[in-house]
């Protein structure tokens, strides 16, 4: 990847284009330098970045105060600044599952969402689902049914797993498999995933 | 990744300001699950980012007398999730069915979905939209399995990668686009698409600094459905895809329209296809003849002559599909 995002030629965002689009009269035109990026700033409020930005984000239900730029992902921000090292990265583009946590309840990527995006929501990692003492259903059905080997996707799945068995604990098998097309499993150890999924389901189901 | 700024305003028009005018500048930013993949391969280096997710008029389901109209930011589950599209437009609920990741179901938006930049891992790995090295095409002289069967006579040999747009382009969709100092215009659905010639355009034919923001779908009692032909269940894109929407008065076909996908660098409407189908009695030997005619005109690469068979395929049990309906 090239490193050299000062240069004019790719860049050029013109001070000019972005105040005429704010209807500010017209200012000398420039590429967007680390200068004039400043006093555009002060003439756009809410830009933030491209150096670090004060954020909260609120996980596993606390609020986390954080300095970080705005290209950091949300899964870097768990990983490298909170320490929540549950959600896993593995292909850090969208097409594994590894990474997966609940924003507002909902499974996605979280190598995929930026950290100042997740911003005023509630983010939940694999650690908020449950603890080792008291685990939650899926939790604990993945460990009865031996549901891993390495275990490297595992977090990722027993959180989608999560949200699929809250939204559908009278699954099918077929169900289950589709509900849970968004991780993969290098090991291949479906058939212990598919049937601890079920499990917890049947638990959702009869509580 | 480089360093960016980013900004979310609540204001469509001034998310529009926002942008710069040459493409690469800025970037808009929806539910990232492309963009964000886009940066980190360093696809696009803008200076800024702007996200679109503070806009609530962006993020509404209108169901109207004549038409349902859809923010640019409603995501693909609560597009499938809704009772009239369900009911209506099952060639939207399948094609995001499709997309098998309930992930990118929940991130992915609508406008999203038909902006993505397309997956030819040529451009994916640096070489541009038009995959060229010192003016030869990677495409044509490399690996072009997943490339282009039709429309491949020019320099553009990627494959659109939007499942939903070949859906909205056979339901007559059209699109809101909101642009520099809020100027607004609507596109039919198809208009949305180009095959650029040259490396400066994109494959969507918009400005830099405009903005998606609706698409709207006339409500006219279309049979619709659509057909995919895919690999791997989630986690990756079709080979090829049909979509069709027409009606059917006492067995004859009307206003029929055939659009296929993932075939060609724009979504791909099947012209000869929905002209056979136009005023005929749709049954299975007419579905497979109307296989063939969209079939007819490919052009293969040296390596993706299976593509051919699917679309035959993908057009015939699409159109068995929306007949049943
Ligand atoms: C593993 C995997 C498999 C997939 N399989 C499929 C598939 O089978 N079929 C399919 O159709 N898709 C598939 N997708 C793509 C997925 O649907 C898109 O990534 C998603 O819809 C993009 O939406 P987003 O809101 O996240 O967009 P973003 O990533 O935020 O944006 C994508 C692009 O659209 C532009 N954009 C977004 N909104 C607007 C707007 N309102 N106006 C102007 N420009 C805008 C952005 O600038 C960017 O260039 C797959 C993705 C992955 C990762
Ligand atoms: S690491 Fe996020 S999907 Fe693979
Ligand atoms: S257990 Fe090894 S990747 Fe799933």
């Amino acid at each position: 990847m090239s490193t050299n995002h000062n240069s004019s030629d790719e860049s050029g965002v013109s001070r000019r284009g972005f105040l005429k689009g704010m209807g500010v009269g017209t200012v000398s035109t420039g590429v967007l330098s680390n200068a004039s990026l400043h006093e555009a700033r002060a003439a756009e409020p809410g830009v933030k970045g491209p150096g670090d930005t004060a954020i909260v984000l609120k996980i596993n239900g606390k609020n986390k105060q954080l300095n970080i730029e705005p290209r950091v992902t949300l899964l870097d921000a768990l990983r490298n600044r909170l320490d929540l090292t549950g959600p896993k990265k593995v292909c850090d583009r969208g097409t594994c599952g590894a990474c997966t946590v609940l924003v507002d309840g909902d499974p996605m990527y979280a190598c995929s969402l930026l950290a100042v995006e997740a911003q005023g929501r509630e983010i939940t990692t694999v650690e908020g689902l449950g603890t080792p003492e008291k685990m939650n259903a899926v939790q604990e059905a993945f460990i009865d049914r031996d549901a891993q080997q390495c275990g490297f996707c595992t977090p990722g799945f027993v959180t989608a797993c999560s949200a699929f068995v809250r939204d559908n604990p009278n699954a099918s098998v077929d169900e289950v498999k589709n509900g849970l097309g968004g991780n993969l499993c290098r090991c291949g150890t479906y058939a212990g995933m598919v049937l601890a999924a079920s499990d917890a389901a049947k638990e959702k189901g009869s509580a | 990744m480089n360093p960016f700024e980013y900004v979310a305003p609540s204001d469509l028009r001034e998310a529009s300001s926002l942008l710069g005018s040459r493409w690469g500048q800025t970037e808009v930013l929806a539910g990232g699950t492309d963009l964000v993949t886009s940066l980190k391969q360093g696809i696009t280096k803008p200076k800024r980012l702007v996200s679109l997710k503070n806009i609530p008029e962006l993020k509404r389901i209108q169901v109207k007398k004549n038409t349902v109209r859809i923010g640019a930011m409603v995501t693909l589950r609560d597009l499938a999730a809704n009772a009239t599209i369900q009911e209506e437009f099952p060639a939207l609920v399948t094609a995001i069915d499709g997309i098998g990741s309930s992930q990118i179901i929940n991130a992915g938006t609508v406008a999203g979905d038909l902006c993505q930049r397309p997956r030819c891992w040529y451009f994916r790995n640096g070489f541009g939209l038009l995959a060229e090295d010192n003016g030869d095409s990677l495409v044509r002289t490399g690996d072009n399995r997943y490339h282009a069967i039709f429309g491949n006579d020019g320099r553009a040999l990627f494959v659109n990668a939007s499942s939903l747009a070949p859906a909205l382009i056979a339901l007559q969709a059209e699109i809101s686009i909101v642009g520099a100092a809020g100027r607004e215009r609507e596109i039919n659905a198809g208009d949305l698409f180009q095959a650029p010639n040259n490396g400066e355009d994109r494959e969507v034919a918009l400005r830099a600094n405009e903005i998606v923001s609706e698409i709207k779908l006339p409500r006219e009692n279309m049979q619709n459905a659509s057909y995919e032909v895919r690999h791997r269940h989630g986690l990756d894109w079709p080979y090829a895809t049909a979509s069709v929407a027409l009606k059917i008065r006492s067995g004859i076909a009307r206003e029929a329209s055939v659009v296929l996908g993932h075939v060609a660098p724009t979504p791909w409407p099947a012209v000869a296809a929905s002209n056979l189908l136009n005023g005929a009695r749709v049954d299975a030997s007419l579905a497979e003849a109307v296989g063939e005619a969209a079939a007819r005109g490919a052009k293969p690469l040296s390596g993706n002559a299976y593509k051919v068979q699917m679309v035959k395929t993908a057009v015939k049990r699409a159109l068995l599909a929306a007949a049943n309906a």
